[in-house]
Formats: structure tokens, sequence, C-alpha cells
């Protein structure tokens, strides 16, 4: 077999293996949701960033929806502008966060996913992380409307420096075995520990192996997109961490990324730029959104959305509820921008890239509140070219498809410029 | 001095000369300042440790928004940017420290820019306030991070906090609520002798002054107000939610009052009376204030205890006022004000309760559409 056609088969299958993965993994979930609502079977919102309680309400039996994923899904099939403005006839603000319009819109037009299918109503709204004070509010709004009972599990913001205060975790824990009461009672069934702990092992696992596929970006070429692509990733993290099946996803995704580096393929014709993003892209725009990258060959080596996994944790079955506690204090959303900036910075210095574009999403505070001081850290005092650039996440009305790609056309062709003159400079020292 | 003498020199100190005050209170005790961005700040700590705490309260409409509107995006308050602007102006210079607090995802982010930019010859802390009150272990936490607090103000004072001065601390700050309670007792009963400006600006200068010092300016006026020869006219009794944070320019405050309406409660300046009943004094001062904070505070869309809903109290707070409106007045782009809007009206439509909602920035300067919005609403009550 020659190279090319080797190179084609695995391109191809990259596109058919993990994406076959992931689209079976996610439609089972979503049958399996499908099925809790028809049986009106137990289930609990909960929120993505403290998802890793999903392994707790799993051993309990309860199923879990997260009305983030619905909004997401919502967006990128260009469903969502109806649904927010059913919300904004109720009094929301076109000034709010857009992902809770979606989500409160949905639930008054029936509570359907994007495909359709039905949502089970929850019989526990579970706020698992404050890190967004809008995600408080917002799981208040789904308990108004539901008439389910509410838990809203505070998790102390880091306040300063790397790691939580021990009383944050005491805290934590604390408010975790009275969830774990309130779910005993609900579905009449005792955690099993042991179950817990094999549910954190396979947690633990896929988090290493999480871990070691982000550092395959290192490589050049990059194996894969670690924004465009990475997001896809995210799903099967979200829904099945503590799974075997998710360690065999991860374990396919990491050895087809390996095969991609030793071939050097990477997911553009040519990778002519590296980048590294900030914040949640235009879902609405998803696609348009990427292709303003691809056609000046940037693949994205690092970026903060799909960083779910803090780099300095991984699940210990030996600490069950401390670390199931840790975990979403650990999460860069739950540390000061001036951490989100260090994350930043050595994924651009680490993964050499050669720019960082921030996203900023207007409704959105928890990420865009702060960005020109950002831009102004990474450009001034770093000198490392930024581009800032701002539009939704769900809210199709504010994406400017003309202006943004002005934008990024001019900050590529300025790039290629100081490649092309730096390139010369390295020839003419060489020579 | 009589009460408009009183009240004119309050705001000639809010408009002409805030910092002077600060200044001179440093002068004179060699003492530190600590300013606190809203709502609520442990100010029994701040000034227990000698220091004076300063309200944060942005920068009004007299203050330009030159150089801060670069440093955020666009979809952001008022206050955030015009506190990054007095900081930029170098005006925040007496302050050798500045709390923020677990309020929103944009003061906070709000904090961690001040302490790229402007921690160089002070600190810049940011406290989480527990936001599951319910939970039993929400005052250990609590403690804890009072504690904390403590201790960064002890490393900037360089001395310990004796439990005496913090107790006299938490005694001066109950009794000058006790006063602004006096005042909002008038305001609900004879809301004529005493219009929502003037309380407010009562109220806000003792952002810049020590406890003492406001209590008795509050005394003289709380003296004075009885001999107004003022008389009661035919307005409607409404309360005002959502101005939390970032302050109603004055003259909006005027606006509403003279478009017919007597504000006889507000959640203005709410950090100052953010405790309903007295912190007690006897036991564990730390432990008193956690305990208040999680069982004796105000309600407001910062804070989040779904042991009672917000909108239930606010109904209840409607009612207790013998309200027959709410006026929402919600600075633009305060997400937690704007958020809460929707289960408010849901709560105020079940209960019969009119309401009206307005959107203000601190540069406003005109209020003709709003006193016409707002008379056509106070009328259409008024005659109905
Ligand atoms: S504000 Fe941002 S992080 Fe919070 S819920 Fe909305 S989109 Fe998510
Ligand atoms: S005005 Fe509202 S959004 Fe702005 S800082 Fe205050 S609470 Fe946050």
């Amino acid at each position: 077999m020659d190279t090319q056609s080797t190179e084609k088969k695995v391109h191809s299958q990259y596109q058919g293996k993990i994406h076959q993965m992931q689209k079976a993994l996610m439609a089972r979930w979503m049958a399996e949701l499908e099925q809790a609502a028809e049986n009106h079977e137990p289930t609990a919102c909960l929120l993505v960033a403290g998802s890793n309680l999903s392994m707790l309400l799993r051993c309990l039996g309860i199923h879990q929806v997260y009305p983030e994923l619905n909004a997401l899904q919502l967006a990128i099939r260009k469903q969502s502008l109806p649904y927010i403005q059913i919300a904004e006839e109720r009094g929301y603000s076109t000034d709010v966060c857009s992902y809770v319009k979606a989500d409160v819109g949905a639930f008054f037009a029936g509570n359907v996913s994007s495909l359709g299918t039905k949502l089970p109503q929850p019989t526990l709204v579970l706020s698992c992380f404050s890190g967004c004070n809008v995600y408080i509010k917002w799981f208040e709004h789904i308990a108004a409307y539901t008439g389910a009972p509410l838990y809203v599990i505070d998790v102390p913001f880091i306040r300063s420096g790397n790691d939580p205060c021990p009383e944050d975790i005491d805290y934590v824990v604390s408010q975790l075995k009275e969830v774990i009461g309130i779910c005993e009672k609900m579905t009449g069934r005792k955690l099993d520990y042991d179950e817990l702990r094999e549910r954190l092992a396979y947690a633990r696992e896929v988090e290493r192996l999480w871990l070691e596929i982000k550092e395959l970006t290192k490589n050049i070429p990059s194996p894969y997109d670690d924004y465009f692509d990475c997001i896809t990733l995210m799903g099967p993290m979200v829904a099945f961490r503590g799974t075997r099946e998710g360690v065999e996803f991860f374990q396919t995704a990491k050895k087809e990324f390996e095969e991609r580096v030793r071939l050097k393929i990477g997911p553009l014709p040519e990778e002519k730029f590296r980048i590294v993003v900030e914040s949640a892209p235009p879902y609405p725009y998803f696609r348009t959104f990427r292709d303003l990258f691809s056609k000046w060959g940037a693949c994205a080596v690092g970026a903060t959305y799909t960083t779910p996994q803090p780099p300095d944790f991984l699940h210990d079955p030996e600490r069950p509820l401390e670390s199931l506690a840790e975990y979403p204090i650990r999460i860069f959303t739950n540390r000061g921008l001036d951490q989100r900036y260090d994350l930043l910075r050595r994924y651009v210095t680490e993964r050499s890239a050669d720019a960082l574009i921030i996203h900023s999403v207007k409704s959105c505070r928890l990420f865009s509140v702060g960005h020109g001081d950002m831009r102004e850290y990474f450009s001034k005092n770093l000198g490392i070219p930024t581009l800032m650039l701002e539009s939704d996440l769900e809210d199709p009305r504010y994406f400017s498809e003309a202006q943004m790609k002005n934008r990024v056309d001019a900050f590529f062709e300025v790039l290629e410029h100081k490649k092309y003159i730096a390139g010369k400079a390295q020839a003419i020292t060489e020579a | 001095m009589d009460f408009d003498g009183l009240v004119a020199q309050c705001r000639e100190i809010l408009e002409e000369h805030p910092w002077q005050e600060i200044q001179r209170w440093k002068e004179k005790t060699g003492g530190k300042a600590a300013g606190y961005f809203p709502v609520y700040s442990p100010l029994e700590l701040i000034y227990g440790n000698g220091m004076l705490p300063v309200g944060l309260m942005g920068g009004g409409n007299k203050t330009e928004i030159e150089r801060a509107d670069s440093y955020f995006g666009s979809f952001v308050c008022s206050i955030v940017k015009s506190t990054t602007e007095l900081a930029l102006r170098g005006e925040l210079q007496l302050l050798d420290g500045i709390f923020f607090h677990s309020i929103c995802d944009a003061a906070r982010n709000l904090c961690y820019v001040f302490k790229r930019n402007f921690s160089s010859d002070r600190f810049i802390e940011y406290i989480h306030f527990p936001q599951n009150p319910s939970s039993p272990s929400a005052v250990d936490y609590l403690i804890s991070e009072l504690k904390r607090i403590r201790h960064v103000l002890e490393e900037a004072n360089g001395r310990r906090m004796s439990e005496e001065s913090f107790k006299q601390s938490i005694h001066a700050y109950n009794e000058n609520r006790a006063l602004i309670q006096r005042l909002y007792k008038i305001k609900a009963e004879s809301p004529h002798l005493l219009s929502t400006a003037e309380a407010y600006q009562l109220i806000r200068v003792g952002s810049a002054l020590p406890p003492e010092e406001h209590s008795s300016m509050l005394r003289t006026a709380l003296e004075e107000i009885p001999k107004r020869r003022v008389r009661p006219r035919d307005k409607i009794r409404v309360i005002l939610e959502g101005s939390f944070c970032e302050q109603p320019p004055v003259e909006l405050l005027e606006a509403l009052d003279e478009a017919g309406c007597y504000i006889i409660d507000d959640d203005l300046l709410l950090g100052r009376r953010w405790f309903e009943r007295e912190v007690p004094l006897d036991g564990d001062p730390i432990r008193a204030l956690a305990e208040s904070y999680i069982d004796r505070s105000r309600y407001s869309s910062v804070s989040h205890d779904w042991r009672r809903p917000r909108s239930e109290r606010l109904v209840e707070r409607a009612r207790q006022a013998q309200a027959t409106a709410v006026v929402f007045c919600i600075a633009k782009f305060c997400e937690p004000a704007l958020l809460d809007y929707p289960l408010f009206k849901d709560a105020l439509e079940r209960e019969g309760i009119p309401h009206v909602m307005l959107e203000f920035e601190e540069k406003m300067w005109t209020f003709d559409k709003l006193r016409t919005e707002i008379e056509t609403f106070a009328e259409s009550i008024l005659f109905d």
C-alpha cells in the first residue's frame, strides 16, 4: 500500500471511527433519556461543569439531563432563536445569558431536544457548580417552572493561588453527603460505595487518557484541532466519564490520534498557523467560524473551553467524596482570570502557537468580562499576536459574518507577513 | 444644623470631595483604608482591624469613561467600568486594599483585572460568600473564609485585632444599621417627611465615614425630620427593587418622586443594612457574623437562599410595606437583577401587584422620558 492511500485511509477512519463511536454513544444516551421520560424514571438536571456527579447519580439509578447540552445542540442545529424569543417574551432581557433563554424557551415549547425527542422532567434539580453565577439562577428557574426540588451545591471559587483550602473541600463534601441523602430517599436505594469507587476508577482512566490526548497537540502538525474537533470529544467526556464505554472511546481516540502523529497528518491539508483559542464558539455559526480559520491553515492546538479536565487533578477511588468535591473546585472556570491567563500562556508556549484568538461571548460574562485586559496582557506584555472577536454562543443575532471575516483575514495577513519576514531573517542568519 | 442643611452637606461631600473625608481620617488616625465593592462586605472585620471601610459605589454621572471600556466587553454594567476608570485615573490611591465579593461573574472578573493592574501597593481580595445557606456546613465554611480575611487584614496592618475592638466594631455597625432602619421606618410611615433621594444621600455619605461619625449625623437627621413642614401628597406607595449594586443617579430617584411615587422601601446601598437583626455580641464574634450572614441577611439578587425563594420575599416585602406597586430599577447589563426579573414578575402577577421596569445607567442625565412613563404608571393606579 502506498503512503498516500494509507494517509487517506487513516484520515477517513478518523472521520469514521471515533466520530461514529461518538455518535453512537450520544444517540444511546438520548435514547436512554427518552425512555426515562416515558417511564418517568428518576432524573436530575445537572450542569456540565460539575458533571462528574453523574457518577454518583449513576450509582443511584438517576438519569442526568444537561440543559446546557440541550442549548448547545439547539444552537448548532440553528434552532435557538425562536426559543430565545419565547424566553424574551416571558421577561428575559436581551442582555442575559442566551443559553438560559434557549433552554427556558425550549422548556415552554414542550421540553423537547434538538432532535425532537422528549426530554424527561427532572425529579431533582441539582445545581452542582457555582463558578458561573448564572448557573444558580438558571437552576432556580428550572426548579420554579418544573416544581421539582432544588439543591444548590455551592462550590467555593479558588480565591488565590493554585489550590483550594481544605475547608472548601470539606464544605463541598458535606453538601455531597446531603445530596446523597436526598437521592437515597428519592430512589429508595442506598449508595453502593464499591460501585462508586469502580466508576471513579474508570473516570481516572478516562481523565488520564484525555490529558494524554491533549498533549498530542504539541506535535507538528497537531493530529486534531483542539478547539473544533475537541468539542465533539467533550460529549462522551460529560456523559460517559465513569464508564467502561468511556474508557474504550478514549482509548480508541488516543490510538487514532497517535497514528496520525506518526503519519504526520493534521485536520487540514497543511498546518500553516497554530492558534490557541479562548472562550466558547459561536455555535449557531460553528461551521462558518471554523472555516474562517481553516482557510488560513490555522489549527487550534489549545483552548480553555475544551479544558474540562483540570490538568492537575484525577479522580481518586480511594477518596471518593473528596475527589468528587475537588473536581469542580479545580476546573479553570472556578479560578481567577490570572490562572486562566496562565493556562493560555502555557498552551501558547508549550504547544508552539503563533497566536491567541479570543472569542468574546457577549452574553457570557464568565468568559467575556476582562477580555480586553486579556488581550492587552497577551499582546502588550507577552508580545503574542492576539485577535479579539465578539459574537455569541447561542444567539445568532450577534454574529456578523462579513465583519468577522474581515477581521480574521486582516489578522492572518499580518501574521503571514510576519512569518515570512521571520523566515527570511532566519535563512539569512543560517546562511 | 437643620435637615435641609444636613442633606445639602451630604450632597456636597458626595459630589465635590468624597476623598477628602478619607484623607482627613487617615491623617488623623494614621490608619489604613480598605475599599469594598458592593454589595455586602464584612465591614465589622475591616473596621475592627482599625481600617476605614470605604464603599466603592461607582463613578456616578460625572465620570467620563475614557480608558476602562477597552478592558471589558460590551455587555458590562457601568459600575464595573467606572470603578476601573477611577483606578486608572489614580483616584483610588488612598485605598490600601480592596475587597470584591461573589455577587456576579462581572464583579468577580473585575477583581482579577484589579489584581493584575492595581495591586502593586495594595491588597486585592475576593471573598466567596456561601450560596447554599441551607447546608448546615455553610456556617463553618463562612467562619473559615472570614478568618482568612481577618488574616489578610492583620497582615496588611502588621498587628493582630483584639476581640474587644472587633466587638466594638460590631456594636458600632449594629447601631448604625438601627439608625438607618429608623430612617426607613419614617420613609414607610410618613413618606412625605423624608424622600428617598434625601435618605439615600444621608446613608451614602456613610460609605466614607467611620460608623460612629456617620451615626451621629443620622441622629441629628432623625431629630430634625419631625420638625419639617411638608404636606403629604397624593402619590402611590411603591417599593424599589434591583438597585442593590450599581446605584441609580440621585436625579432618577428625584424624578420618581416627582412622577408621583413615594418610595417606601428600596434596596439602594443594601450592603449597609444587610442584616435584618443585630449581630449578637455574646459569644465568638466571627461565628456571630457568619451566622448572621446565613440567617439574618436581607434577600437580594446576588445571594441565594432557596429555603425562601426571593420572589416570595419580594411579595412579602411589598405586602409588609403596604405598597401598591413595585418599581424595578435595574442597572443596564446587571445580570443578577435582570435574571431575577422574570420570576419576580410572575410572582407579582400571581399576586395582582402592579409593577413597572426601568433600566438605568450611571451616566444617565436626562429623565424626562422616564418621568412621563412613571407618571402614566402612577396615574393608572391612582385613578383605577
Ligand atoms: S453565563 Fe456563560 S458559563 Fe454561565 S451559563 Fe451562560 S454561557 Fe454558561
Ligand atoms: S451592577 Fe449587577 S452585574 Fe454589575 S457588578 Fe453589580 S451585580 Fe454585577
